[in-house]
């Protein structure tokens, strides 16, 4: 069952287009790489699935991208639903500067949620998601910015949770992170597309082949091959992507 | 951009280049004994053997570097994967001209020329073994489709060879030994062809991704 999909999308940033008739079903609950070199449009195309470029002028869209069924660009959409309904998390972990518990409160505050207790159990839920209750319970209310880069990135990611989205939106999550680190978000990652659908942009290749269901090669603003990651890394069916995989040009 | 990558890549060409023209060499030598009746020459197959062992070892620790050190995916992953189970059935075939040579100082003297199919099947597979490697290094199809096909002239032969056995004991139960031995060098020839055959579908692998079909 897909959750997403994007039928002929097109994006220009002023005259320049970014993205060139993107077609593609995001599957529900699994986790799509997506990949590219630099400048691909691959995080263009990420920004765009909870409407992050709106907040650039100069940007013109066309095509269509459903997310359950229901177009995201229609105006009856409220930005912030959707929003709530598809998170992000960044490259560089960026906890606000306030304490772990108001990090993860704020989101479901400023969806309304004020009783105490209730906020006390979604903060719970959301740091045990994110695999990084047990290293900050005993410090909820310390500065979020006195934890590690890669405690920071699963704050983040807690942060996300907590507002219940149906589908994170990840960008380069590990590229700041140690190994440790990052094998701890990639362990995370396996846990979480039990229940949530993750869509990753990620510059390592042994990243996606580790721990992603489905690969979008993206070049030049177009998405050159979608499939099975296994299929994708072993038998590329189009010769860029096996010429990108295989490291002879990006 | 991959030069490191490519340089080890044509060392791994030219390691199994190598250990192919080993194990060519190591048949050619042991059928030469036998022809020749000369027990010398078949411990220098035996030799060979050992050779083809360290090669085969050289060439595994070579697949597992690239594999640490490039993380190689698609045609790449295939190459070196498909490299390493060759070389299994390359030491396979190193054994058995090894097997051969020692059977023939048991023969007397002797050199089989009652069964011509045995020669037959020595160059049939020698040439099997050169073709497979080739195809492996040039990716080339049209080569594997051609030893696939050459196998069945080995066995063909074998079996030629199976019911010329049988006639030479039956006119003669003295030759019993000889013939069992005789059999025996054919099964290993006949085992060399196979082997050879699952290199070249090795080889396919590495160039489509599938293996080949059962026939």
């Amino acid at each position: 069952m897909s959750i997403i999909t994007a039928k002929d999308l097109c994006l220009w940033y002023g005259a320049t287009q970014a993205l060139k008739n993107i077609n593609i079903e995001i599957p529900e609950r699994s986790i799509t790489a997506l990949i590219g070199p630099s400048g691909c449009g691959k995080s263009t195309f990420l920004k765009t699935l909870n409407r992050m470029n709106d907040l650039i002028p100069s940007v013109r869209i066309e095509g269509t991208v459903t997310y359950g069924g229901q177009d995201i660009f229609a105006p009856s959409v409220d930005v912030n639903d959707l929003r709530k309904e598809i998170g992000m998390v960044f490259q560089k972990p960026n906890p606000f500067p306030m304490s772990i518990y108001d990090n993860i409160a704020y989101g479901p505050r400023t969806h309304g949620i004020k009783n105490k207790i209730q906020l006390d159990d979604i903060v719970e839920e959301a740091l045990q998601g994110a695999a990084i209750w047990d290293e900050v319970k005993d410090r909820l209310k310390k500065s979020a910015l006195g934890l590690s880069g890669g405690q920071q990135q699963r704050l983040c990611i807690a942060r996300a949770m907590a507002v219940k989205p149906k589908v994170l939106l990840m960008d380069e999550p590990t590229s700041a992170l140690d190994p440790i680190s990052t094998s701890k978000i990639e362990d995370l990652t396996q846990q979480l597309k039990k229940d949530y659908t993750i869509i990753m942009v990620t510059h390592n290749m042994q990243q996606a082949v580790r721990i992603s269901d489905n690969t979008a090669f993206f070049l030049l603003g177009e998405l050159v091959e979608f499939g099975d990651t296994e299929q994708m890394f072993s038998q590329p069916q189009d010769k860029r992507t096996e010429d990108y995989i295989t490291g002879r040009f990006g | 951009m991959r030069n490191l990558f490519d340089s080890q890549l044509n060392t791994l060409h030219r390691k199994l280049i190598e250990m192919g023209s080993a194990c060519e060499t190591a048949i050619d030598l042991a059928v030469k004994a036998l022809l020749e009746g000369n027990a010398d020459i078949a411990h220098e197959a035996a030799s060979h053997d050992r050779e083809i062992d360290q090669m085969e070892r050289d060439i595994e620790a070579i697949c597992l570097k690239m594999l640490l050190q490039q993380q190689p995916v698609a045609r790449d992953l295939r190459q070196i994967s498909a490299a390493m189970k060759i070389i299994t059935d390359m030491e396979r075939i190193g054994d058995q001209a090894e097997d051969i040579g020692e059977i023939v100082p048991f023969l007397n003297g002797r050199t089989g020329v009652e069964c011509e199919d045995i020669r037959l099947m020595a160059e049939t597979a020698q040439q099997m073994v050169r073709s497979s490697i080739d195809a492996y290094v040039n990716q080339d199809m049209a080569l594997v489709k051609k030893v696939i096909s050459m196998d069945d002239i080995v066995d063909d032969a074998f079996d030629r060879t199976k019911e010329t056995l049988i006639h030479m004991i039956s006119s003669n139960r003295e030759d019993g030994q000889y013939c069992l031995d005789l059999l025996m060098i054919a099964k290993y020839l006949e085992r060399i062809g196979d082997h050879a055959t699952n290199i070249a579908e090795w080889v396919e692998f590495s160039i489509t991704g599938q293996h080949a079909k059962e026939e």
